[in-house]
């Protein structure tokens, strides 16, 4: 295969995954505001467009053309990177999440992920990590003690939380053998789904991937009754929207991953059971994968108007103290499975 | 091997001229009306009381350390985690033990930082 063809497909993936990242991000943020009216008895936004559908490109207008307030103590170049590196960190995760398995169009296969890499989950928590700079510059440079706090306290809940993850992880590899994201689909098949195999390290990964998303009921960084809008206090207009873009687009890639690492990725449990084959199968594989994450987004909202917020000290006691040592249980939780049942 | 990585450089590229175009979409196309004011540090309506270069508490450097100690050791578990099921094959209950053993120094290391009280947030 020779470059042109691989930076031409590439192109092709890209533009389509962008596309369908972006509609989702900004219909998540409509169906959050739809989804909070339900759950306090309120209507929720219906003037723009039918049903309130069109709401999300309006907000986007709206903030195009507003005003971009650099304030006068904030550090200019730091305060203009955050923004972009929240961006960019959120753009460039999904590059090895799967959709679906290999695809067979007019008689060329290709694989239905960016970029089929063997050092998948490396990838993903090394950007992962990126992420907290973007909080913590935010923070700083903005010059304002309510973005100080914001961002000091996102630093220190992030990197707790990434701990726990990233030993609920080595269980998911210990049954998948690799760090490629295909293979880790592919060892799941059935209803081997590392979600009913390992309860210990899927509740733990989902607990972390809350936090690390900033979400409730670990929203400390943008707590509004006491800290305001926390680290993005000081944003205005289009930088504004790029924090509020990236954190959607978090929350998607966080459902992705939970999906792709415990849920099962894209297997379809009815492929099986009827021996469907072909672009059929193909096709209902990916809609599996669709549909898992969005039931999960909607359990991100879900949690948001169920759980209160945590206290400071709460959220990192049940980091430090709680998410920890059972993540490393799952391990050893896992290790037995494997040499006792042999899976 | 190499044109694997293609793709995520590509990737990449692409995030970062759209994070660009993001970060610039707003000068290009809101207004540009400064004042006094308006560039003040926000703080709930009120002139800025000092500055917000303030110096915090040292539990977060704490929190810094910990992770750092902690993160390295994933990355110790993992090619382990690859290898677990063809090392079982080859050498049984003996490819568990060297793990369980580093997670229980690791445990240990753990339980002395809770009991020198460097988890406890006041």
């Amino acid at each position: 295969m020779d470059i042109w063809s691989i930076v031409i497909e590439t192109s092709i993936k890209i533009f389509v995954v962008v596309n369908v990242l972006l509609l989702t991000v900004s219909y998540s943020v409509y169906f959050e505001r739809k989804i909070s009216a339900w759950a306090q008895n309120r209507i929720g936004p219906n003037r723009v467009g039918w049903l309130g559908l069109l709401q999300p490109f309006a907000d986007v207008f709206k903030l195009l053309l507003k005003e971009d307030i650099v304030p006068d103590k904030s550090n200019k170049a730091i305060h203009a990177l955050a923004p972009f590196l929240a961006l960019f960190v959120a753009f460039s995760t999904y590059a090895v999440i799967p959709i679906g398995p290999e695809m067979t169009l007019f008689g060329y296969t290709f694989s239905l992920v960016v970029a089929d890499v063997g050092i998948g989950i490396l990838y993903v928590l090394a950007m992962t990590s990126l992420g907290v700079y973007a909080i913590t510059f935010a923070g700083w440079s903005s010059g304002s003690k309510y973005s100080l706090l914001g961002g000091i306290r996102s630093a220190a809940q992030m990197i707790s939380y990434e701990v726990s993850m990233g030993f609920s992880i080595a269980g998911v590899i210990m049954f998948s053998e690799s760090l490629n994201m295909n293979v880790i689909v592919q060892s799941q098949a059935g209803w081997m789904w590392n979600a009913i195999l390992q309860p210990i390290g899927f509740i733990t990964f989902v607990v972390a991937a809350f936090a690390e998303t900033n979400r409730m009921p670990f929203d400390l960084p943008e707590a509004e009754p006491e800290l305001v809008g926390g680290y993005h206090t000081e944003y205005s207009s289009m930088k504004f929207a790029g924090f509020f873009l990236a954190e959607y687009a978090n929350m998607a890639i966080a459902s992705a991953l939970i999906v792709t690492l415990y849920l099962g990725g894209w297997q379809n449990p009815l492929v099986d059971i009827f021996g469907i084959t072909g672009i059929t199968a193909t096709l209902m594989q990916i809609g599996a994968f669709l549909v898992k994450v969005l039931a999960l987004l909607f359990f991100f909202i879900w949690v948001r108007w169920s759980l209160p917020r945590f206290r400071y000290d709460q959220l990192m006691d049940l980091g430090w103290k709680v998410m920890f040592p059972l993540s490393l249980i799952n391990i050893v939780w896992v290790a037995a499975l494997i040499m006792i049942f042999n899976l | 091997m190499i044109e694997q990585y293609i793709p995520i450089f590509m990737v990449m590229v692409f995030a970062i001229i759209f994070g660009l175009g993001v970060i610039f979409a707003s000068k290009i196309f809101g207004p540009n009306r400064p004042n006094k004011f308006k560039l003040m540090p926000y703080e709930s309506g009120k002139d800025p009381v000092g500055d917000a270069r303030e110096r915090m508490s040292i539990k977060y450097y704490l929190v810094a350390m910990l992770f750092i100690i902690f993160d390295i050791e994933v990355i110790f578990v993992y090619p382990w985690g690859v290898e677990f099921k063809k090392l079982f094959a080859d050498f049984g209950i003996l490819a568990f033990t060297p793990m369980l053993v580093f997670l229980i120094v690791l445990e240990l290391g753990f339980l002395y930082i809770y009991v020198k009280g460097g988890l406890k947030w006041d």
